[in-house]
């Protein structure tokens, strides 16, 4: 198996993502429809039973966040995640330039199972043409009668990767610093402006319709069992074919990178992939026969994450790369918890040390002390997330570091 | 050009807005004018310190003067294996500042940024916010020569 399948992307390019009607023609909005002669309960039992997890990283059930907002007299959101920060990642703007339509049909259906009238999306401020291209896609939903009662209004962020954590995106739509809170409540409960709020990623909600239509069972029939569907991957770096896919979720991770990739570029040998953006686990090639779903991912020590894929050739110095994500840390870490504030500085200096050949086997231990205590202490997932391309390339590929090392 | 106080109060209605504002006055000036932030303190009722917070917190605002022209060069992981470091070299030599300077002209600000989202065709540097693809040596000095 090596073709794509493309469920989200099948229209992309045939279809004006701007244009409501356009995507009405290839059966856009009948999920909504359906939807909304459903039963509250039974919408969320069928999304729940369709296995949708979330597309953002943390690959939580979408239902079953739903299912956690309590229905009572007051304003509840749907606040969609397109801050996208995660470095080779862009599958959430490819989404959006082919395929606004469905990321709106997919709030909407949401904003049905929680009886919202209200979405926020909230997109990244690197992509203020994505943001005219959304406004506009809304403005004709909205003409179209499609969207019926439920408005969106796109709010822009302002170049923050914690903003991406949702309750630090929340704070940022109130206006505030984009600092996470301290989790619970959790924003299924009290999220944006202390209402109950579900926040899902782009592609989470682009899939929904596509339940709706085709039925919870043939979602849950698509790649593995566990985390059904399909998953738009980024491929960057050192690959033949660096553009975007859409592959079920049992995709293997060597065709991403030999088949789909089309192999390492100037036919040199491969090195590493690191699979989930920054944040993610550098794969040695002795991995690459994995299934690109969560949980086989993580049974690697890796994480599928936002499906980012960086692949790095034999010429590539994985210290000097993973100094470089570490300077990336310390720029992003908001500074609200100790653990990741200094943590995240101190990572920096110490891979600086040992790119610089400055470091000793003290420091490595330093470094790997600091790391478990990020990974237990930081307040989110930014610090808990920062030590991971360390460890992960300290175990797989120890041999670079030891020849840095005085 | 617009009024920064107009500007401010289009963005009023809106819940939690200081942020579309701060882009909005940027839109027009490339920078939060010291007043302008004062100005927009007032309009969403919150301390002037509070907004300098905001205003600081998120690297596509600035507090400070900058050129007419922004630049900005990423150095996230894949531009970084892409050559990044050497276009840099190369954009300060020839606009003869450093990362975070303004030429004396007021026309060029140089600055870094984490990812841009514009991966397949590393590495990328964005003049306004406007993406440039796959940018070398020779590009850069063509991009560069299209600012007027």
């Amino acid at each position: 198996m090596a073709e794509e399948q493309r469920v989200i992307l099948e229209y992309a390019d045939k279809i004006d993502p701007k244009k409501a009607d356009d995507y009405i023609k290839v059966g856009g909005y009948k999920g909504l429809e359906k939807a909304r002669s459903m039963d509250r309960k039974a919408l969320i039992d069928e999304v729940k039973k369709s296995g949708l997890r979330g597309r953002g990283g943390a690959g939580f059930n979408a239902g079953m966040k739903w299912s956690f907002v309590p229905i009572k007299d007051e304003d509840r959101y749907v606040v969609c995640n397109f801050d996208e920060g995660e470095p080779g990642t862009y599958k959430d703007r490819i989404i959006c330039e082919k395929n606004a339509q469905a990321l709106l049909e997919g709030m909407a259906i949401c904003g049905a199972a929680i009886a919202s009238k209200q979405g926020y999306i909230y997109c990244r401020g690197e992509y203020p043409f994505v943001v005219k291209m959304l406004r506009e896609a809304i403005k004709s939903a909205k003409d179209s009668g499609a969207l019926g009662d439920f408005d969106i209004e796109v709010r822009m962020g302002a170049g923050a990767y914690v903003c991406g954590e949702e309750t630090a995106l929340i704070e940022s739509i109130e206006g505030h610093r984009g600092e996470p809170r301290f989790k619970p409540p959790f924003p299924g409960v009290a999220g944006l402006w202390a209402q109950p709020t579900v926040v899902n990623n782009v592609e989470t909600f682009a899939c929904l319709p596509y339940i709706m239509t085709n039925g919870a069972d043939w979602f849950a029939g698509i790649g593995a069992a566990k985390y059904p569907g399909t998953k738009v991957l980024t491929l960057t770096g050192d690959v033949e074919n660096a553009t975007y896919f859409e592959v079920p979720t049992n995709y293997m991770l060597r065709d991403v990178v030999y088949k789909l990739g089309g192999g390492v570029k100037g036919g040199k040998k491969f090195k590493a992939v690191q699979v989930g953006g920054t944040s993610g686990a550098f794969i040695p090639e002795q991995n690459l026969d994995t299934q690109i779903d969560f949980d086989s991912m993580s049974a690697i020590g890796a994480a599928l994450g936002s499906g980012a894929v960086f692949v790095m050739d034999e010429t590539r110095d994985i210290v000097d790369i993973v100094t470089r994500i570490s300077k990336f840390f310390e720029h992003e870490s908001c500074g609200k918890c100790n653990p990741c504030r200094e943590g995240t500085w101190r990572c920096r200096e110490i891979m600086e040390k040992i790119n610089a050949g400055k470091a000793s086997q003290k420091d490595i231990d330093n470094l790997m002390l600091l790391s478990r205590v990020m990974k237990n202490a930081a307040l989110c997932g930014l610090g808990q997330a920062a030590p991971i391309p360390i460890d992960s390339t300290l175990e797989h590929f120890g041999y670079e570091y030891s020849r840095k090392i005085v | 050009m617009s009024n920064y106080t107009d500007i401010i109060a289009s963005c009023q209605g809106k819940k939690g807005g200081i942020i579309e504002a701060f882009h909005a006055i940027q839109e027009q000036y490339n920078y939060i004018p010291e007043e302008a932030l004062k100005e927009a303190a007032k309009h969403f009722g919150i301390p002037e310190a509070q907004a300098y917070g905001v205003a600081t917190f998120y690297s596509y605002l600035s507090v400070e003067k900058r050129g007419r022209y922004i630049i900005r060069m990423c150095e996230s992981a894949p531009c970084h294996v892409a050559g990044a470091d050497e276009l840099l070299k190369e954009m300060e030599s020839i606009l003869g500042i450093k990362v975070g300077e303004t030429t004396a002209d007021g026309k060029f600000t140089l600055e870094l940024t984490e990812c841009i989202g514009q991966c397949q065709a590393t590495p990328v540097i964005t003049i306004n916010s406007e993406p440039h693809f796959d940018v070398n040596k020779a590009k850069l000095a063509e991009i560069l020569a299209s600012c007027k």
